[in-house]
């Protein structure tokens, strides 16, 4: 099924009351094509467990990896990711969107 | 975020109520600001045209750059007629993160077999609606075909603010109706709220088919308030994926 915005937020708070770490990553600015809109979630667990997304599934990757660094230090970070040719290939969008991605702890 | 910021938050979602969370960039601060609180909130005109807009998005402020996420709550679907169609469009729309709730009063349609893993209420509209909290983010169909139940369904949802009603049935059943609903007292202008024929000219001719046609209209009806969009901003050179703190 489908997880709905119910869902990942949901998860969030159950994952934390079961004593999971987890970090809550959320889309703050979007310039150009982008696949998920200003506001879209995604919740990932300290074994990098997630649900939900921030882009049409090009960057999720980085961000559950840039979210277990921000569970380990307690401190947000801002991520940028956009299209830069062979970079975008990697952990790009490959829509030539440029994303700004707030990943925040749960605590 | 403050795990009782988010148990209050999805306290608000469960509640079919919005809410919105306001971030200071600069210092992380985070609060929740309930829809029934935010005339209060010393940000009240940016946030009220946020959620009008049902719009996540950053803002200037006194406070410096201040970033808001609107929670609006899930849509609901609510459906009169326990019909082939309603077979398709309830799974459907659970996909597409509706709250889904059929109603009709005939115990041979509204069966579980029939329906397995939908809300489905055995009763008469009168009875079955009002408890349902048909508000703003409430879509109402009706596919019973049968006045008896669907014009008194039809009345009860124009007396609410749902973005989106529809009916089922030809150009020539619809004329009917507007006579019928006309002779209740209801206005032109009320009336024509209705989508009739329902669902998008996509040409459906099975269930399913005309099942997609009613979603894609309602999900056109659900996005065009927020189709009005600020100008494009100046988008930022191009980088390569980088991680600042």
């Amino acid at each position: 099924m489908l997880a709905t915005d119910n869902d990942i937020l949901k998860a969030a708070e159950d994952w934390r009351k079961q004593g999971r770490a987890v970090a809550l990553a959320t889309v703050v600015e979007t310039w150009g094509s982008a696949p998920r809109p200003v506001g879209a979630n995604l919740v990932i667990d300290g074994e990098g467990n997630f649900l939900g997304s921030v882009s049409g599934g090009c960057v999720e990757g980085a961000v559950v990896t840039e979210a277990l660094d921000v569970i380990d230090s307690g401190k947000p970070k801002m991520l940028e990711f956009g299209v830069a040719d062979e970079a975008a290939w990697k952990v790009g969008l490959s829509c030539g969107g440029t994303i700004r991605v707030l990943v925040e702890k749960v605590e | 975020m403050k795990l009782d910021l988010l148990t209050a938050l999805n306290g608000e979602r469960a509640a079919r109520r919005a809410a919105i969370v306001v971030t200071t960039m600069a210092s992380g601060a985070q609060r929740l600001v309930k829809a029934a609180d935010i005339g209060r909130d010393p940000l009240r005109s940016l946030l009220a045209e946020h959620l009008r807009r049902g719009k996540s998005g950053m803002v200037e402020c006194a406070q410096g750059r201040v970033f808001l996420t609107v929670y609006v709550p899930a849509p609901q679907l609510v459906i009169t007629g326990a019909v082939h169609i309603s077979q398709a469009l309830a799974p459907i729309g659970k996909l597409l993160g509706y709250d889904v709730t059929i109603v009709d009063p005939r115990t041979a349609f509204a069966s579980s077999e029939r329906f397995p893993d939908v809300k489905m209420i055995a009763e008469w509209p009168d009875t079955a609606l009002p408890p349902l909290g048909i508000d703003h983010y409430t879509a109402f169909v009706a596919l019973t075909h049968d006045p008896k139940i669907d014009d008194p369904a039809l009345a009860y949802a124009l007396s609410r603010d749902c973005f989106y009603i529809g009916a089922l049935g030809s150009k020539k059943t619809h004329a009917r109706r507007v006579e019928r609903l006309k002779q209740q007292g209801l206005t032109e202008a009320e009336i024509s709220r209705i989508h009739a024929p329902i669902g998008l000219s996509i040409g459906a001719v099975s269930p399913s088919e005309i099942a997609v046609a009613i979603m894609a209209q309602i999900t056109e009806r659900l996005r065009a308030e927020s189709q009005a969009e600020p100008p494009p901003r100046a988008r930022p050179g191009q980088v390569e994926a980088t991680a600042v703190s």
